[in-house]
């Protein structure tokens, strides 16, 4: 944990963790030095033993661990949009192929558009989350430099989308309920994206997603970047992890346009104005729930943050399986219908002759 | 009179104050350098006499020329948009809004309505470049949706006339909801064996050809219109080379198989009359 990539507003809480690490060293190397093989970052439990000096680190660091959690409930408590938007994309953060690997056991992964390739930054397989069996569909930032350069950081190509959608409609036709995880800053804007017409696969995503005859459930899980986002998420349930963010655009993007300049403080003033925390989209009826993250982020307990979003889709797959598919269908439709803030004067209300 | 009445004489007055060309006698075309007389350029369809560069028009002249005189009823004009968010960059949103309104003496940046388009019935959608670059909020996203499903009900072939810098930021995540909310009513369209004609005029970008604008049964699109998802100058800060001659041009489209047809505003109505005739609708 020593390495650990801090953000900015992460900073008062350094210290402690590098006193914590100090302090788990401490206590690693006399056992090391008696032939234990230390444990690595593995620092609970280690508080029962005493240490070869005779003081006492675990008092302290059980100290120190209580303290760095305050300070962490503190500074996560009141996050500020745009520090959100850093969590979301904290490299440490768990993405698509991570919840893959701990929520399923089996997971069948299903490549290629079959009309121009593969496309890395989009994953797509069948899975069993808990007992049900699904399809899966997300998007994939990529952990090291050449896995991000193939995912192109998240940024899906339309044969990303087109994938997504043929496995979308193998999963209905087998009656599986399918689960996509969002996690992308937009789709790809380049030369080859426009050619192969990235405006077209996701509108045709949007348009069958909206007709699939089974269920739908999505999780924004980090960045949820306008269409690119949309194009996997038109879903029965949608659902966003604490301190991921979803928006028609990025901050830099609208601060760029809207503030003619994207720099510390305009991204900062685009992020309070897009209203794309997940709590600002429950409260615009955008997404149906919250899932809550472990104490100072998912990246801080990838399991402890599998283990609720597996719980959100359990849920959730549990209750519109009993669904009628004719229905799923209905009712994802409403739920789209009804989106949009606009005031209606009724034409002829004026009582008449009322004066 | 009507509401439908009172309306259509509201637009007709506006249209005349309307103004996306500069003022001016005679102005300067931006394609082929040469001095135009305005009145020339408005009569014939607002293209250059010489070298028949499309100059960018309204919604209320864009009726005018698809629609048979007189046929246009326009519908849903009791909507107008809401600052949901409280969104304020340079400007506060609603600040924006009214300054647009003043300036367009419309509520927001649509026109819809039935029509006939020689002789044949059709339900016609017009954004408008001239209100906020023709963004897409809740309005726009609303009057799509429900002429769309104006038209499913009627079996009407569906005119949707696209222009627009994409969805609108101010409205943000609603905005967004806006594309899955259009396609999903087209999607029903579709399935009651609806004709819909996407039309792609200068310029189509962003979350508007990402949802409607792409979906088109048939689309045509007005000769050299940028047409796009991403916009160029984004395209070019991440790729860092050139981007080729004509690249997301509708003809760069015509020949990446992305559009059917592009077609010159002249013929625009003729076309879409003999497509909803082959459509039998």
């Amino acid at each position: 944990m020593s390495t650990f990539y801090q953000l900015e507003f992460e900073r008062p809480v350094v210290e402690i963790e590098r006193q914590i690490t100090e302090a788990e060293r401490g206590e690693a190397a006399p056992k090391a030095a008696a032939g234990v093989p230390a444990l690595g970052g593995v620092a609970d439990g280690a508080g029962g033993e005493a240490s070869a000096n005779g003081s006492s680190p675990p008092a302290d660091l059980v100290a120190l661990r209580a303290r760095r959690d305050e300070v962490l409930r503190e500074l996560y408590r009141d996050l500020s949009p745009w520090d959100s938007v850093r969590v979301a994309r904290h490299p440490n953060r768990p993405q698509t192929r991570d919840y893959i690997d701990r929520l399923c056991r089996d997971f069948c992964e299903l490549h290629g558009d079959r009309r121009y390739g593969d496309d890395p930054a989009m994953v797509t397989g069948f899975g069993r989350i808990g007992s049900i069996k699904c399809l899966i569909v997300g998007h994939q930032k990529g952990r090291d430099t050449q896995e991000k350069l193939a995912c192109h950081f998240g940024c899906a190509h339309p044969e990303g989308y087109r994938k997504a959608l043929a496995k979308m409609k193998l999963a209905e036709k087998y009656g599986l309920p399918i689960v996509t995880f969002v996690d992308t800053p937009g789709a790809y804007p380049g030369l080859g994206a426009e050619q192969r017409g990235q405006a077209e696969a996701i509108a045709v995503n949007l348009r069958e997603m909206s007709t699939l005859r089974t269920p739908i459930v999505s999780v924004v899980i980090g960045e949820g970047g306008s269409g690119g986002a949309l194009g996997i998420a038109v879903s029965n349930r949608v659902a966003m992890l604490r301190h991921s963010w979803y928006s028609v655009i990025s901050p830099e993007g609208c601060a760029a346009i809207l503030w003619k300049q994207a720099n510390e403080q305009t991204n900062n003033a685009a992020a309070n104005a897009l209203k794309l925390t997940s709590r600002d989209n429950l409260e615009l009826g955008i997404i149906d729930s919250i899932i809550d993250e472990p104490l100072g982020g998912a990246h801080r307990d990838p399991a402890a943050a599998a283990t609720q979003l597996e719980r959100w889709v359990i849920d959730e797959l549990t209750r519109l399986r009993e669904v009628n598919p004719d229905v799923l269908v209905e009712e994802r439709y409403a739920r789209f219908r009804r989106m949009g803030s606009y005031a209606e004067q009724m034409a002829d209300t004026e009582p008449i002759g009322s004066d | 009179m009507s509401q439908a009445a009172s309306a259509r004489k509201w637009t007709v007055e506006k249209s005349e104050r309307r103004n996306t060309i500069p003022e001016g006698l005679w102005l300067r075309c931006p394609s082929c350098a040469q001095m135009i007389y305005r009145r020339q350029m408005e009569a014939n369809l607002h293209c250059c006499p010489e070298c028949g560069h499309h100059f960018r028009i309204g919604a209320v002249e864009r009726v005018r020329q698809l629609l048979d005189t007189g046929s246009f009823s326009p519908m849903f004009t009791t909507l107008s948009p809401r600052d949901p968010l409280g969104f304020a960059d340079l400007r506060a949103y609603p600040d924006r809004l009214a300054a647009e309104q003043r300036k367009t003496g419309q509520q927001d940046g649509v026109q819809a309505g039935e029509g006939f388009i020689k002789g044949r019935p059709a339900m016609l959608c017009c954004l408008d470049l001239t209100f906020m670059m023709g963004s897409m909020g809740s309005v726009v996203g609303e009057t799509v949706t429900r002429s769309i499903e104006h038209a499913t009900r009627l079996g009407l072939p569906l005119v949707v006339v696209s222009c627009s810098g994409g969805a609108r930021m101010q409205e943000a995540g609603l905005s967004l909801m806006q594309m899955a909310k259009t396609s999903a009513a087209l999607a029903r369209y579709d399935k009651a064996g609806g004709l819909f004609i996407s039309v792609l005029t200068d310029p189509t970008t962003g979350g508007v050809t990402a949802s409607f604008a792409m979906l088109g049964d048939v689309i045509v699109a007005e000769p050299n219109a940028l047409i796009g998802f991403a916009g160029p100058r984004v395209i070019q800060q991440t790729i860092r080379q050139e981007l080729p001659e004509g690249f997301q041009r509708s003809e760069f489209l015509l020949s990446s198989g992305l559009v059917d047809r592009v077609v010159s505003r002249k013929d625009l109505r003729s076309e879409l009359a003999r497509l909803i005739d082959y459509a039998g609708m």
